[in-house]
């Protein structure tokens, strides 16, 4: 048995020396500020000499690369699409944390960190916990200065909304495209770079293996996409911001070209990767229309907040939803959770969805999903209210399926959404390999929550996504240092 | 259903249309996994496949195009082609599939478009010049609620390049705009609002057609942007422009 308490690979129980996370002394609150003043400053005239490669240009890379390219450093950014706009940090949709405390509600970094932990279930590294707490009020200054559109109050000050379980109101959101307009102000940002002559990027260019030498990691292999030439560039620091692995299951909700090719080649060569079985899976996904369908379309989870899921009682009923009469409906979550109901957390919904459909009890044509019903809420609440609430994503369903969601249950189905495991990283974003640095979703235990109560599970998915991945990178010259 | 596709090959500089049939075409199928579909088939009997592009295919990176029977995105309004489904079309219906047609995009191969065009025009000022590190307090600068939701409308381009190709002049007035608009409507971008806007539309200029108010890009738009946001980019080229006259006056 492996100790995984001191991080042992051999099984002796004793640590693996690779594995020393190098956090800073003192008290946890202090640590940042004492690290910084502990770390080594590079020369003004000096950092034009070093070269910093960075893989992946989504709100960790684009915002690392325009960083670093700031600071004077010699910026390589690389990206698979024709554009560093269009990675998939823009398909988050929720929101973004900071103690700011705008609501005086009793917020405080001290409150995001314990929060975050806990959400956590324990298992994040509270040192680099309490840095992203830390480090949430500048993120949103940043993002507001760079022109991030988020939603305004009357006054024209910032707007807050409570997400995820949170007892505060400390999300700040731009309609439900928080991603999209985040990793466009980091888009922009590089932008001003590339013209700048900082930072050069290569768009359509795939990473194919991290080059080692003397244990180091000193530069990549590259493809360019388009005409198949493979390259190699050298720097004095490899920073990979390449993703998660949802798409190594086959059900995903990623982009299609999330391959996490860049992460595995690292592996390969040496880098740890860590806790890779913590994934989170998100019950409220469109179902596959064909057996060939990997990519399932994500629907925010508040829709179980007034859709009550369920499936016919009896396996094989070839019935349409409405003639099924409520006697022969087994409405299994709340059946086995009286408690919680339909609200209980994200893996719970979602295990609970695939054992009804293992067990042959799934609905659709391809029998591959399970009913979300808003009936009661729409003799309840009315029609208007529930069009209010849910109006673009009861749309988007219906373009998708071609069923209209007020006449008929909707059809959901879980699909691997998000990814907590990844290549471990100390205190300072490196990997196991020296000189090579992981940032945003491609690293491990982000402090993503995991979460386990009613209110939680009402949470979408975009702050998750963009909390730890914006958080990590703002540090300008930290990642890369 | 059925479906005869006629589909535009490129290897090179010159292309032309190839016929192909969709046999088992599900009307639940996205239009992208339809090709998807057609391309296994061509793989599997040593053909080459159809090139395209598409990323997130939920209708926000962007990274789709596609001009359907001559309309950019296809016949839905509103809708990006990775989120356009085959019950949209009927059995035995002709489709005639395009990459973008334009003069600043140059056909990559097949259906694949190079659009770094789009990319200049942001370096060029669509952007805040504010280093990490050296941002206010963000509540420091009140956004009239208005001015953060003019914004966001702006904002939701996602720079797919759909107005540039339905424009008979493959002008780039729409997405221009909507970054100029997105911007220069917030208080952080008026210390850069002239140059901004100068800098783009000359960026602009220098790789696409003008401009002469068809309206077809908001009709394409997949996020229905307004072309309200092209009259706001002319009105602020042309103040600034005077603006700098006046100050070359001066000296």
């Amino acid at each position: 048995m492996t100790d995984v308490s001191t991080g042992g690979a051999s099984g002796t129980g004793a640590p693996d020396p690779a594995l020393d996370s190098k956090i800073p002394d003192g008290p946890i609150a202090d640590k940042w500020e004492n690290h910084k003043f502990d770390l080594k400053l590079v020369n003004p005239a000096n950092k034009r000499k070093f070269t910093v490669i960075i893989v992946g240009t989504g709100l960790a890379g684009a915002a690392a690369a325009a960083s670093l390219g700031e600071l004077g450093y010699n910026v390589k950014a690389f990206c698979y699409q024709d554009s560093p706009r269009r990675a998939h940090s823009i398909a988050a949709q929720g929101g973004i944390n900071a103690a700011k405390n705008y609501r005086n509600d009793g917020d405080s970094v001290h409150r995001l960190f314990y929060d975050t932990v806990k959400g956590g279930d324990y298992r994040a590294r509270e040192a680099n916990v309490h840095r992203l707490a830390e480090v949430s009020v500048d993120i949103i200054d940043q993002c507001a200065a760079q022109g991030v559109p988020f939603a305004r109050e009357y006054g024209g000050l910032l707007d807050n909304r409570s997400f995820g379980g949170a007892q505060v109101s400390r999300t700040f959101y731009a309609r439900g495209q928080t991603g999209q307009q985040l990793l466009l102000g980091a888009y922009q940002a590089l932008a001003r770079q590339i013209d700048a002559g900082t930072v050069e990027m290569f768009s359509r260019t795939e990473m194919l293996d991290l080059v080692m030498k003397d244990g180091r990691a000193v530069g990549i292999v590259v493809r360019d996409l388009v005409t198949g030439d493979v390259s190699s560039h050298s720097g004095h620091a490899v920073v990979l911001g390449t993703g998660g692995y949802s798409n190594a299951f086959f059900l995903s909700t990623n982009a299609k070209g999330c391959n996490v090719t860049a992460a595995w080649r690292a592996h390969r060569k040496g880098a740890y990767f860590a806790n890779p079985c913590f994934t989170q899976i998100h019950p409220t996904c469109i179902p596959a229309s064909e057996e060939f369908q990997s990519k399932l379309t994500l629907m925010s989870e508040s829709l179980r907040n007034d859709g009550r899921i369920w499936v016919p009682g009896d396996s094989g009923d070839e019935r349409a939803a409405i003639e099924i009469p409520p006697d022969e409906r087994d409405y299994y979550l709340e059946r086995r959770y009286p408690a919680f109901g339909n609200l209980v957390p994200r893996d719970v919904a979602s295990r609970a969805a695939k054992l009804e459909v293992d067990r042959g009890r799934g609905v659709g044509s391809k029998k591959n999903g399970v009913y979300l019903d808003f009936a009661d809420a729409i003799s309840r609440l009315g029609r208007d209210t529930i069009e209010e609430k849910y109006g673009n994503l009861f749309q988007m369903y219906e373009r998708i399926t071609g069923e209209d969601p007020y006449a008929q249950p909707m059809r959901i189905f879980p699909a691997l959404h998000y990814t907590m495991g990844g290549l471990w990283v100390d205190y300072d974003l490196m990997s196991t390999i020296p000189g090579c640095y992981v940032v945003g979703g491609g690293k491990f235990l982000r402090s993503r929550r995991q979460p386990p109560g009613r209110v939680r599970s009402h949470a979408g998915p975009g702050r998750r996504i963009l909390r730890p991945a914006v958080h990590d990178l703002r540090l300008p010259g930290r990642s890369a240092r | 259903m059925r479906l005869k596709l006629r589909i535009w090959r490129q290897s090179g500089t010159s292309g032309e249309f190839r016929d192909y049939d969709a046999t088992d075409v599900s009307e639940d199928m996205s239009f992208l996994e339809m090709l998807d579909e057609l391309n296994e088939r061509l793989i599997e009997s040593g053909e080459e496949p159809i090139a395209f592009d598409s990323d997130c295919r939920e209708g926000i990176c962007g990274m789709c195009s596609l001009i359907i029977d001559g309309r950019a995105h296809g016949p839905e309004l509103g809708t990006a082609t990775c989120q356009l489904h085959m019950r949209k079309f009927h059995d035995g219906q002709q489709i005639t599939i395009e990459p973008w047609r334009a003069r600043a995009f140059p056909v990559v191969r097949d259906l694949v478009v190079d659009r770094s065009p789009l990319d200049r025009i942001i370096e060029a000022g669509g952007f805040i010049s504010v280093p990490t590190g050296s941002a206010p307090e963000a509540n420091d600068v009140p956004v009239p609620k208005e001015a953060a939701e003019a914004a966001m409308d702006a904002a939701s381009c996602i720079g797919c390049g759909a107005c540039v190709a339905a424009c008979p002049n493959g002008a780039a007035q729409l997405f221009t705009s909507a970054k100029v608009a997105h911007l220069n409507l917030l208080p952080q971008g008026a210390p850069e609002r002239d140059s901004r806007v100068v800098g783009m539309v000359d960026t602009m200029e220098h790789f696409f057609g003008s401009c002469t108010n068809h309206g077809e890009c908001e009709k394409a738009c997949p996020k229905e942007i307004s072309i309200d946001f092209i009259a706001l980019m002319n009105r602020d080229y042309v103040r600034a422009k005077f603006s700098n006259r006046a100050l070359a006056g001066r000296h």
